[in-house]
């Protein structure tokens, strides 16, 4: 126990040296375990640096995300699961200072293209944020907020079958198929997280972001948001971050370890949590840090 | 690692007793300051309202009595000979007939013993010399009372106002009244025929030299004028350009250097700004003085400043998990500032709006260069008629020598502050309206 303390507490040295040093050596670290899916990726990242400003928040990415997959990130606070997430979709776009460089692809398709447009990139990867954030309007318009602005539906019928089977797959339907036209904001966290859940999943994306999705809520409301992800898999490729491993194990397939702006380990869930390939996973994951 | 913690809890339990016997010890002085403090900040407040309370009792105590009017009633002979009518039913006849002879017919009649002429003309000024147009247009309107005899209630001149109106508190007021002038008025009250009644004409009529015809309309229809130019143009333009420089504007020198002048303008004094509007305004583009129009566009000058910070406040204050959330469903830049920035930072803009409104109805100094002092008696009907505002009209009115204008002042204040009250609690009543409840 304490050899491996030992070996893990020399190794978190060296990755934590001057941030030159550091970037002279991102080259040269690889990330073990499986990041790239031979076929099926509906992602796929490769030699990703972030940057704000001068400072370097991501080192040299390469990750692949596949076809109806939940993939976990994990990693100390601090070490750019956000950023990376953020990259997804461009939502880094709003920070001045933010610079991302490589290659990231949806479905083969650059999405770092300038000549990209935003908008419906943002439709085919939608997001959802750590604090349940609902709009100031009521639970329908909420839901019915993204078909309407990408003009996905003609007529008023369609609309609310589409919120009823949003709020239906976000299990929100039943506790408030009475009260659509009450405020969203009147709902408790755990409800105005599955809202949110529910207005991101009515432009029907592809791919959903989650950031600590649970990270503002009871057990109860947790469990029911996890369900909620199983679920989806089925239809939506899910990205998580989360900093319960636990949930992790329940609710993924895949799971990635970073640390300080490093992709440590990519590996299925079951490996990583039981048998990982790296130290400073293992170091994490027993608790020993983070 | 132990070893040390251990210590560290015996020397806690030793302190623990003196450390309350500490907290206890200061516990009486830190009462006793949160006291003063309290009380300096009761004292401030009492102080402002005791201000406010003098200021009230003192403009409504002196403006208060320009709400009445006196008036005089006269036994007036309506034929047509006293007039000068030889067709009854010509109305350029009855228009042009002299009404006021025929009044001044009714004060000898009633004061048969002045026989002075001196006399007879200080005798004719105890009626207002628009009292005439009154009867005019009792006949006008009526002209079967040609040819026949009645009483009627006219406006007493301002003189005999104000010693009327001073009358019950102590020493009348008499200025340049002589003994005689005294027994006259002093006869019709005796008579029953003076009494007081509500002004109407100070809320009906224009300016006037003659402070019993001197009404504030001119000068309210100016103000409302000149602030509705104010409020089309700056509204939209403060709020454009809040929404340009908060959402699209990039962060560089060029635009911390507008950054700073803007609020460096919210600080320059209005009258520059008047000048300003009379060197571009009237004198490069050439526009009529004294208008309305003008004058809106020289508020708007200065308005823009203070609408412009308060919405970029207004627009910084929108929380920015709501931007990410439309942003994050892909919502365009122009969605999210419509659909949420704008409705959410809305109550924060009106206030701010309405404000700087306030300010603008409140100012004189700006509309003084571009010569909305002039005397103007005609009522303005549109943003090009020439015209005063209320501001400006109080300065005038303070500035005459008559001593019934010091009531009138007063009056034309108290509308002011009436307008300034009704525009704030419009301000509180709208964001309460808009704001959400959720
Ligand atoms: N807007 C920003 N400007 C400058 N630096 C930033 C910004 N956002 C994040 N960073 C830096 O980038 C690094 C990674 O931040 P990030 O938010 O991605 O961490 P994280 O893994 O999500 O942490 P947590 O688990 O606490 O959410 C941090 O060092 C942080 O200080
Ligand atoms: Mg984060």
């Amino acid at each position: 126990m304490t050899e491996l303390n030992a070996v893990a507490q020399a190794t978190i040295a060296q990755a934590v040296e001057t941030p030159a040093a550091a970037a002279a050596s991102s080259a040269s670290y690889e990330t073990v375990g499986q990041p790239f899916l031979d076929s099926g990726a509906k992602m796929s990242m490769r030699d990703v640096d972030v940057f704000y400003g001068d400072k370097q928040a991501i080192f040299n990415v390469g990750l692949d995300i596949g076809q109806n997959e939940v993939l976990a990130m994990i990693g100390p606070s601090g070490c750019g699961k956000s950023t990376f997430l953020r990259c997804l979709n461009r939502m880094n776009d709003t920070i001045d200072i933010c610079r991302v460089t490589g290659q990231l692809q949806l479905e083969g398709q650059n999405i770092y293209d300038p000549k990209l447009d935003v908008v419906p990139l943002r439709a085919r990867v939608g997001m959802v944020f750590q604090k349940p954030n609902p709009f100031p309007k009521s639970i329908y318009d909420n839901v019915a907020y993204g078909p309407r602005i990408h003009g996905l539906v003609s007529r008023r019928a369609e609309l609310d079958e589409v919120v009823e089977t949003s709020l239906r797959k976000a299990s929100l339907w039943e506790e408030v198929k009475d009260r659509l036209h009450a405020p969203g904001t009147g709902l408790s966290g755990g409800q105005q997280q599955r809202l949110c859940i529910a207005r991101t999943i009515a432009v029907s994306p592809e791919v959903i972001l989650m950031d600590e999705p649970c990270s503002a809520l009871d057990p109860i409301a947790t469990a029911k948001i996890e369900e909620l992800i199983a679920e989806l898999s089925e239809n939506f490729t899910i990205a998580i971050v989360t900093h319960s491993m636990q949930q992790a194990a329940r609710v993924s397939h895949r799971t990635a370890y970073f640390h300080l702006g490093k992709l440590i380990e990519v590996n299925d869930t079951e490996k990583v949590f039981t048998n990982p390939d790296h130290e400073l996973t293992e170091a994490y994951i027993t608790g020993r840090f983070g | 690692m132990n070893k040390p913690s251990s210590h560290d809890t015996g020397a806690n339990v030793e302190n623990t007793m003196s450390t309350i016997d500490k907290v206890n010890r200061n516990l009486a002085k830190r009462y006793r300051k949160e006291k003063t403090f309290r009380a300096m900040g009761i004292a401030s407040i009492a102080f402002g309202l005791l201000c406010l309370v003098v200021l009230f009792t003192d403009i409504i105590g002196k403006g208060h009595s320009a709400f009445l009017q006196t008036y005089i009633k006269l036994h007036v002979d309506l034929s047509t000979e006293m007039l000068y009518i030889d067709d009854p039913s010509d109305p350029h006849q009855i228009a042009a007939a002299d009404y006021q002879g025929a009044l001044k017919e009714a004060l000898k009649e009633r004061f048969p013993e002045v026989t002075d002429r001196r006399q007879k003309r200080n005798l004719y000024g105890i009626v207002s010399n628009g009292a005439g147009f009154q009867l005019r247009q009792m006949v006008e309107e009526n002209p079967a009372l040609l040819n026949t005899q009645l009483d009627v209630w006219v406006a007493a001149d301002d003189d005999y106002d104000t010693y009327y109106k001073s009358r019950g508190e102590g020493e009348a007021y008499t200025g340049r009244f002589n003994e005689e002038q005294i027994s006259w008025i002093e006869a019709l009250i005796a008579d029953g025929a003076v009494k007081k009644r509500f002004n109407t004409t100070f809320f009906t009529a224009g300016d006037s030299r003659e402070p019993e015809q001197a009404g504030i309309r001119g000068a309210m229809m100016g103000s409302l004028f000149t602030l509705l130019v104010t409020l089309a143009l700056s509204f939209p333009i403060g709020v454009a350009a809040a929404v340009y420089l908060e959402e699209y504007a990039p962060k560089n020198r060029f635009t911390d250097f507008i950054e700073v002048n803007i609020n460096n303008l919210a600080a320059v004094p209005s009258i520059i700004f008047g000048l300003l509007g009379l060197a571009i305004f009237i004198n490069f583009m050439e526009m009529p003085r004294s208008v309305p129009l003008v004058g809106g566009f020289v508020l708007t000058l200065m308005t823009l400043p203070t609408i412009i910070i308060s919405s970029r406040a207004a627009i910084q204050a929108v929380p920015p998990s709501i931007r990410e959330a439309a942003m994050g469903i892909g919502a365009s830049k122009m969605q999210v500032i419509l659909h949420h920035v704008l409705p959410l930072a809305l109550p924060g803009m009106l206030t701010g709006t309405i404000i700087g409104m306030a300010q603008a109805l409140g100012e004189t100094a700006p509309l003084l260069m571009i010569g909305m002092v002039a005397f103007i008696v005609d009522i303005p009907g549109g943003i090009t008629d020439p015209a005063t505002a209320l501001p400006v009209q109080i300065f005038l009115w303070a500035d005459s020598p008559e001593r019934a204008f010091v009531e009138r002042t007063s009056a034309a204040i108290m509308v002011l502050l009436g307008f300034l009250i009704l525009m704030n609690t419009l301000a509180v009543w709208l964001r309460k309206r808009l704001e959400r409840r959720w």
